[in-house]
């Protein structure tokens, strides 16, 4: 059993997340509510600033005429992929480079300059080559999150402790168990916010590529939108979009945290 | 008997700046069952010794010479227990990674933790442990190759000074318990003199020995008691005089 003050100290926690709860759905409401007010009253002009109600009819007549499902499985699909393989080849490639320092030395300022070019310049390039399809679109996403993956997980493994690993060698162990054993297991974090920053940098690079072409997603239906100036469904495809990021995002937040729970 | 033996060390580094001699004219002999500490000044080239003769770290010149049947542990500075593996699984590390993780290995490493107090912590993370916990795993996880020599670097650096008495008496004990030969590093002298038989005193870099001090106390018993000593204190001088701390 807990003391009164300690009873108190926890009341007093739940009462303050509580607030910011409260306050942050709030905003939200406020913000629609003032939207649909201006909007209503004719105050802005619905054409030009569209309006929640607007926003919900467009969702309901893309789900019942244009198969609004299609579209935004395409976008998840192309960008978990990218995610994926992102992933997956950055921490292989940063695994190479750690293994050989010879390699790290020679590719390091390759990865220096591929890392601050705005891949978006390479887009044209990469469609003609590819094709309009949805591969290309899954490579622009792979580009954009696989160089930051490889050099903030090549970090994290040469900072491995100095120490630790003289006592992996002490012990008798080879190279691949240092890094079985020591260096991957210690960089499980830095390996996960590496995932989270590439779960939106695999989204950016899927719209970018929606945009460039493409017969379906939501950056599809927000391209379509400006070209018939149909500012309903642009606004409509930004909202989509928003709710999409942030379910992805806090999917890899809660593979976060079961993977974490594990250690302790 | 001798357990090991070292004539004429050197170890020189090799940096894009520099040349540094860190190690040089080194030479002893540690007999089996003697406890020898190391102090020095901090940087003057301790680990470096350490660390050639585990065979981590290549020596330029000189002779290391092991018997045949004898094995080297290497306990490293702080105490490296890996956050991700349990209390046994840290202690079955070094028999993991040479596939001898038989019953009778797992058993013996089991009974070791029983004997030393870690019997409720065995399926605990390290971050659960308290500092002198931690220290007695990691003697453990060393002990569970079980090596004839033990090298311990500076093995309660990462301890305050309470803990610090209290672990270095456990360590003592079980290292004597198991009846191992045992190298130490460390810079601090009390603990030198209360632990060893022989306490080496090293100079500035490249460290050279400076003085080799049989400690003679008058009732030699558990490091604890041993600062209590009556010729503790003349020991502490001695060799408070031959280490040059203004650097
Ligand atoms: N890998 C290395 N490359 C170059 N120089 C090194 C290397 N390792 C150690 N040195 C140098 O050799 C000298 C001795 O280092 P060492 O770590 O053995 O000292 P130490 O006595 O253990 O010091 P401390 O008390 O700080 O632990 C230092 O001056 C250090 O700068
Ligand atoms: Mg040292």
């Amino acid at each position: 059993m807990y003391s009164k003050e300690h009873k108190d100290y926890l009341k007093k926690i739940k009462l303050h997340n509580l607030l910011v709860k409260i306050s942050q759905i709030f905003i939200l409401v406020f913000f629609l509510v003032i939207w649909q007010f201006l909007a209503s009253t004719e105050r802005i002009n619905t054409f030009i600033f569209s309006s929640p109600f607007k926003v919900f009819e467009t969702i309901i007549s893309l789900y019942q005429n244009d198969d609004l499902i299609h579209h935004i499985w395409v976008t998840v699909y192309e960008t978990l992929v990218g995610f994926g393989l992102g992933c997956l080849i950055g921490i292989t490639i940063a695994s190479i480079l750690w293994a050989n320092k010879f390699l790290f030395k020679v590719f390091d300022p390759y990865l220096t300059i591929l890392n601050s070019l705005p891949k978006v310049a390479l887009g044209p390039i990469i469609i003609i080559w590819g094709g309009a399809n949805a591969t290309s679109i899954i490579i622009m996403a792979l580009l954009i999150s696989v160089i930051i993956t490889i050099i903030s997980v090549h970090q994290g493994f040469t900072n491995t402790d100095e120490n630790k690993i003289r006592l992996m060698k002490s012990l008798g162990a080879n190279k691949w168990q240092i890094f079985s054993k020591l260096v991957f297991p210690s960089n499980i974090g830095t390996i996960m916010s590496a995932v989270k920053v590439n779960i939106s940098m695999s989204l950016i690079g899927v719209i970018m590529g929606e945009f460039l072409t493409s017969k379906a997603g939501i950056g599809h239906l927000i391209m379509y939108g400006s070209q018939v100036f149909n500012l309903n469904l642009i606004i409509t495809g930004v909202f989509i979009l928003c709710i999409v990021a942030s379910i992805m995002y806090y999917g890899v937040v809660l593979l976060e945290k079961k993977i974490n729970s594990k250690w302790d | 008997m001798s357990v090991l033996k070292i004539k004429d060390l050197r170890k020189t580094y090799h940096t894009k700046k520099d040349e540094i001699l860190a190690v040089d004219n080194f030479s002893f002999e540690l007999n089996e069952g003697e406890f020898v500490a190391i102090v020095g000044p901090s940087g003057c080239g301790k680990s470096t010794i350490l660390q050639m003769i585990c065979g981590l770290d290549k020596k330029s010149s000189g002779e290391i010479e092991v018997p045949l049947n004898i094995k080297i542990g290497f306990m490293p500075q702080g105490d490296s227990l890996f956050e991700w593996r349990n209390v046994l699984k840290n202690c079955l590390l070094g028999l993991e990674l040479t596939n001898n993780v038989t019953k009778e290995n797992k058993e013996y490493v089991l009974n070791l933790l029983k004997t030393y107090g870690l019997k409720d912590f065995i399926h605990a993370h390290p971050n659960n442990l308290s500092g002198g916990m931690r220290q007695r795993v990691s003697l453990i996880r060393t002990l569970a190759t079980k090596p004839d020599i033990l090298l311990l670097d500076e093995p309660f650096s990462a301890l305050d000074y309470q803990s610090r008495l209290a672990v270095s008496d456990d360590v003592y004990k079980i290292i004597k318990k198991e009846k191992k030969s045992a190298i130490m590093v460390t810079h601090d002298i009390s603990e030198a003199i209360s632990m060893a038989n022989k306490v080496i005193v090293l100079s500035n870099r490249p460290c050279t020995i400076k003085n080799i001090y049989n400690i003679e106390l008058e009732n030699k018993s558990t490091p604890i008691n041993n600062r209590k000593d009556k010729k503790f204190a003349y020991y502490y001088d001695l060799i408070w005089k031959d280490i040059d701390y203004h650097v």
